[in-house]
């Protein structure tokens, strides 16, 4: 589905992604993984149009999307949820949700919101309350119930157990997979919690100063010890 | 009693328009963290290009119309050609071109319209209203004054209450990358805000001419006091402008009537720092403190 080939993206003279060619598949969920600095936020930052790539090709069903600007890229059917939550605290919950499905002219979208809220009971009771009264769960849960709202066909989640308890970790990757299983949703995961998103994940790629190191299967990775002391830490 | 009722009524009818005037402010503030020093100097500009369509047609609706569109127009100019290019450096530089704005607008002004003061018509009568035999401080035009700043008003709130666009807008604001992310277009309503915060200005402009003399700087002092009243309510809650406008003109209103007339400027200073020293984050600021 999302077909990311020899991607290069520089801070200056620094190469934060040195050629990273990925593959994410519909239906699968695929874990990058890494140490802080290892690319991985910068990986999905770029693909989604955040920040602009040295070289390289994204594509999403075939289509190249390298150079499309961040505006266009819901259109195409890619949902990025960014690093630290990425709620605007200013709105209320409903308002957040609305702008999830905002540029989709299908009649549904009342009915979806109410899926979201069926999905996360927590959003229901707070509908008219400002999303900064949230907690950091049920901010996360706000923001992957919008990035669903878009009806995306790849979801980008950039650190979504940044901060939460493990129960509610759990709660939100048993959901996403769940939901991968469901829809043939491609979801990309960046993840600093290894072990965790090795769990749900397919797929796991190890990213190390910008390249990457390893791509195997999951609970392969799971059992290769040697590539978890160096460079997963546990 | 008499003069308490006149003075809270002249309070009441400048408060509003500081309000429009701090209105605007906020509206820039809130989606770019840019104080517009050059709003008061666009008001002027339109205002003097009411005044000629006036003049040609002998109609004031036109000349507020005019006012209104080349408010609109003159907003979105600027964002677009003078402050965009420099909005990705420090604020500071954006800050700096809004002053160059203000004061090339005025010597524009003064070179195109002539640095004299020229009358501008009033849209109703000049008259205070009569109650009993006395005749209290409150004119057909304050009363028209004090209805159009309302309606705008309420019409900005449902903009921004109930529609997409509004919606979108807010967004731009408050969370520029994620909005992005979204399939917001913020650069267009960064543009739109800019455009909204013209007409407002605009309108507070051809307000206070009404029946009074217009030159190049006429606008000056309401820029001070415009932006007191939105540093009064936190320069970026909306409720916060309106209040602080009605604050601001109320005060001044008594300190003229009951102090002394000069001591109007000195006044609105002293209000500003009270309430920064009080609540340095003004009265009814909207913004989360966010965490990282």
């Amino acid at each position: 589905m999302l077909e990311i080939s020899d991607l290069v993206t520089t801070y200056g003279p620094v190469k934060a992604l040195d050629g990273v060619s990925i593959s994410v598949p519909a239906g699968k969920i695929t874990a990058v993984l890494g140490a802080n600095g290892a690319g991985k936020t910068t990986l999905l930052r770029t693909v989604s149009g955040l920040v602009k790539s040295r070289s390289g090709k994204v594509t999403l069903g075939g289509q190249d999307i390298t150079r499309t600007p961040v505006e266009g890229m819901v259109r195409l059917g890619m949902a990025h949820v960014p690093e630290g939550r990425g709620v605007i605290a200013e709105l209320t919950v409903e308002e957040n949700l609305r702008l999830g499905g905002l540029w989709r002219k299908d009649d549904d979208k009342a009915e979806r919101m109410e899926e979201v809220y069926e999905q996360f009971p927590p959003l229901d009771k707070r509908r008219k309350l400002s999303a900064h009264t949230l907690s950091g769960g049920e901010r996360q849960m706000l923001v992957v119930g919008r990035a669903l709202l878009a009806k995306p066909k790849v979801l980008l989640l950039d650190e979504p157990s940044l901060g939460l308890a493990p129960l509610i970790v759990n709660q939100i990757f048993t959901l996403v997979r769940d939901l991968v299983d469901r829809t043939d949703l491609a979801v990309l995961l960046v993840e600093q919690n290894a072990k965790s998103a090795l769990g749900i994940a397919d797929t796991g790629v190890v990213l190390n100063l910008g390249r990457v190191v390893a791509s195997e299967d999951a609970k392969t990775l799971l059992a290769d010890e040697g590539l978890r002391h160096a460079y997963l830490g546990f | 009693m008499k003069q308490f009722l006149d003075l809270s009524l002249s309070g009441l009818t400048s408060g509003f328009i500081y309000a429009a005037f701090a209105l605007c402010l906020v509206l820039i503030f809130r989606a770019t963290r840019i104080v517009n020093f050059g709003q008061g100097a666009q008001a002027m500009f339109t205002t003097y290009i009411a005044l000629d369509v006036v003049q040609r047609t002998g109609n004031y609706w036109l000349g507020l119309l005019a006012a209104l569109v080349s408010g609109f127009v003159l907003g979105a100019v600027i964002e677009r050609v003078i402050v965009r290019p420099v909005e990705t450096g420090p604020e500071i530089n954006a800050v700096i071109v809004t002053l160059g704005v203000f004061i090339g607008l005025i010597a524009l002004a003064a070179v195109v319209f002539g640095n004299t003061f020229e009358p501008f018509r009033a849209p109703f009568g000049l008259e205070g209203f009569q109650v009993g035999d006395t005749s209290i401080n409150l004119t057909p035009t304050n009363v028209f004054n004090i209805f159009a700043v309302v309606v705008a008003m309420a019409a900005l709130l449902a903009l921004f209450r109930f529609t997409s666009l509004g919606l979108q807008m807010r967004a731009s604001a408050f969370g520029q990358e994620v909005a992005r992310l979204l399939g917001v277009r913020v650069g267009q309503m960064l543009t739109l805000g800019w455009a909204l915060a013209g007409l407002f200005g605009s309108l507070a402009g051809i307000l206070i001419a009404g029946g009074n003399f217009i030159s190049p700087n006429f606008m000056d002092s309401v820029v001070v006091f415009g932006f007191v009243a939105a540093v009064l309510g936190g320069l970026d809650s909306f409720v916060g402008a309106v209040v602080g406008g009605l604050v601001l003109g109320l005060s001044l209103a008594y300190v003229q009537g009951y102090v002394a007339p000069e001591l109007v400027t000195l006044a609105a200073l002293g209000i500003l720092m009270v309430v920064l020293l009080l609540k340095p984050g003004g009265l009814f600021s909207s913004s989360v403190a966010r965490k990282v």
